[in-house]
């Protein structure tokens, strides 16, 4: 069996830790990492019996995932403390969301930028506050520049000089040249609030952004990483309000994924191991390139399938821009190549 | 993956894959005598691969993966295929590794007190380490130190020593040939040659020791020590861990126990006799 296949079985908990011989951990670490879970597989298996050198490297696995989370938590407090002064309201995103709310998958999740969400009116504000604290501008081209201003969903990314950290400053959650327009106006004026203070989304919105973010924005690349994330996101959501899929659907519409949200629970379903309602439970044949998509990487750890890899690229692309513009894109990118 | 084999250095047990024979043969020969366990899963992954299929055998140029790669990194030509490994080796423990603080520095242990020195390539700090190593002190390492965040122990990470440019004869009239590789010449890093570390040194590789004295050479110049207070030792030591950050508290705590524990000097030496009659002078003061 291969890694991914067992590395997969393992977190589905389809395969029991004990069954695996010593030397096929050798594959599940490195394509762990190689998907930047092997500290959410070393908390899921923190109860599993493990050959000891697989347990010491799990134990130092979820102790660094502990620091980064903090450091990735005071990150967003410094972001706070930057917006605060103009009162821009802002909604934590992805990774740092789900650490900020204690949800399951944010359990040895790996966070690299900080990901937030304000207003479209209030994106220019957010910019000058953030140079103000000390983010600086990384992109130095002006045409990448530019593209982000004129067509992303994001500013151009923000790194702090002092702490070296990425801030990404969304006003909606696919780039403006989508062919799918969520309702960003929704997305912050239905925002909850974490515990501790902080503005995260509503469970169903988390949901289709984290299915928006996999299938309508990526090729997929990190999609095993993203897949749990939604695994996990509706399981414990459902688990807290029986009325939870119902309102994913409602959702879903209203931002105009509901083919994007509905394939990422059936690849949950079938990679994972999700229980799926009714409504949500069904087949699709073209699910099957998106598995083998999921599942393209050998045992060490090195990616596969360079052709169904460009077709996911391009499919991207594809989806991100209309196809003049995408023409116009790639001339420019490669003249500057 | 064509070739493989699997290497344990220190704590860290890497598996290295190669698109070639060569490379893999040379590492093999190099860490022939260190301890094998071949149940023992691997920490770390390095590959060695060809960028396109037909560069395995035109023009064959080793890029450097593995868990961690470093974008744009240069390739470098198959007959440097060991200097790859060696690299790839290293930065897989340094961008991967966190268990311990990892230091850029060498280190040598006698009566279980440990000897650190850190400093830039060319400090001189790996001919030092090497030296010493072929007397009556254990080399630990000539690249990484490891530190326990628990205990503030020293830990050995005591690959390959290389041996670069002119440290390369002067250690090849004191060791029989068998402990070296071959003669990489005009690698980016000058002549490169590895040198085996002496049975002791690999078989007390997993013996912690107490860090007794920290020493920042400077190759060149008159002879001089230099007291360094804790807090230039600190910042110094900083730039010289490749996870300091990634450790958060934990290295604070490690790194602070350290440079308070420690005493610490700046050494300038003009030969390498000078700087190893500078170290036993400070050493001598270090352990009395």
């Amino acid at each position: 069996m291969s890694a991914m296949r067992t590395f997969v079985d393992l977190l589905a908990g389809r395969r029991d830790a004990p069954s695996l011989a010593p030397r096929d951990w050798d594959g599940v670490i490195g394509v762990a990492r190689a998907e930047a879970m092997l500290a959410t597989l070393a908390c899921r298996l923190e109860q599993a019996e493990l050959p000891p050198p697989v347990a010491a490297l799990f134990a130092d696995q979820r102790t660094a995932a502990g620091v980064a989370q903090r450091q990735a938590l005071w990150e967003a407090e410094m972001a706070r403390r930057a917006l605060k002064g103009q009162r821009i309201e802002f909604v934590l995103l992805k990774g740092t969301a789900y650490a900020a709310a204690g949800l399951s998958c944010s359990a040895g999740r790996q966070i690299g930028d900080l990901d937030i969400l304000v207003l479209r009116s209030d994106i220019g504000r957010a910019e000058n506050d953030l140079l103000e604290a000390g983010w600086e501008w990384v992109k130095s081209d002006p045409y990448d520049d530019a593209y982000y201003r004129d067509h992303m969903h994001e500013l151009p990314p923000l790194i702090h000089k002092a702490r070296d950290r990425m801030i990404d400053v969304h006003h909606t959650i696919l780039p403006q040249t989508h062919r799918i327009t969520p309702d960003a106006l929704a997305l912050m004026s239905d925002a909850v609030t974490t515990a501790g203070g902080l503005a995260i989304l509503c469970p169903a919105d988390m949901a289709c952004h984290c299915a928006a973010h996999m299938l309508a924005d990526g090729d997929l690349q990190g999609g095993l990483r993203n897949l749990w994330d939604f695994h996990c996101l509706t399981r414990d959501f459902a688990a807290a309000d029986p009325g939870f899929w119902g309102q994913l659907d409602g959702r879903a519409d209203m931002h105009g994924l509901r083919v994007a949200v509905h394939r990422a629970a059936r690849l949950a379903r079938d990679l994972y191991g999700s229980a799926l309602p009714s409504g949500w439970d069904r087949h699709e044949p073209a699910d099957a390139w998106y598995r083998r998509r999921l599942f393209a990487r050998d045992d060490w750890g090195r990616p596969t399938g360079f052709a169904l890899q460009q077709a996911f690229y391009i499919r991207s692309h594809w989806l991100r821009m209309p196809p003049a513009m995408l023409a116009r894109h790639l001339w420019t990118k490669w003249r500057k190549a | 993956v064509r070739h493989s084999t699997r290497i344990a250095v220190g704590p860290v047990q890497f598996r290295v894959g190669s698109d070639w024979a060569e490379p893999i043969a040379a590492l093999e020969r190099l860490y022939a005598a260190y301890p094998q366990d071949d149940a023992r899963p691997a920490d770390a992954t390095v590959r060695l691969f060809a960028a396109r299929p037909w560069r395995r055998w035109l023009r064959p140029s080793v890029h450097i993966g593995g868990d961690f790669i470093v974008p744009d990194a240069l390739p470098l030509p198959l007959s440097m295929g060991l200097l790859a490994a060696e690299m790839g080796m290293n930065l897989q423990v340094a961008l991967g590794w966190r268990r311990h603080m990892l230091l850029h520095a060498s280190a040598v242990a006698k009566d279980g007190r440990a000897l650190i020195m850190s400093g830039e390539s060319g400090s001189g700090k790996s001919t030092l380490a090497a030296l010493l190593g072929e007397g009556d002190w254990r080399l630990m390492g000539d690249e990484f130190t490891l530190i326990d965040p628990a205990s503030g122990d020293a830990l050995a990470f005591p690959r390959a020593v290389s041996l670069k440019n002119s440290a390369i004869a002067e250690m090849a009239g004191r060791v029989d040939t068998l402990r070296l590789g071959p003669l990489l010449a005009g690698t980016p890093k000058g002549d490169i040659r590895h040198l085996i570390p002496r049975a002791d040194a690999v078989a007390a590789m997993h013996e912690p020791v107490r860090p007794a004295l920290l020493l920042f050479p400077r190759f060149g110049g008159e002879a001089a020590i230099e007291p360094m207070g804790e807090g230039e030792a600190f910042v110094r030591l900083t730039e010289a861990s490749t996870n300091y950050v990634a450790l958060g508290e934990a290295g604070f705590a490690a790194l602070a126990r350290l440079v308070r524990e420690t005493p610490a000097f700046g050494v300038s030496y003009p030969d390498s006799a000078t700087g190893m009659t500078l170290v036993g002078q400070l050493w001598a003061e270090a352990v009395r």
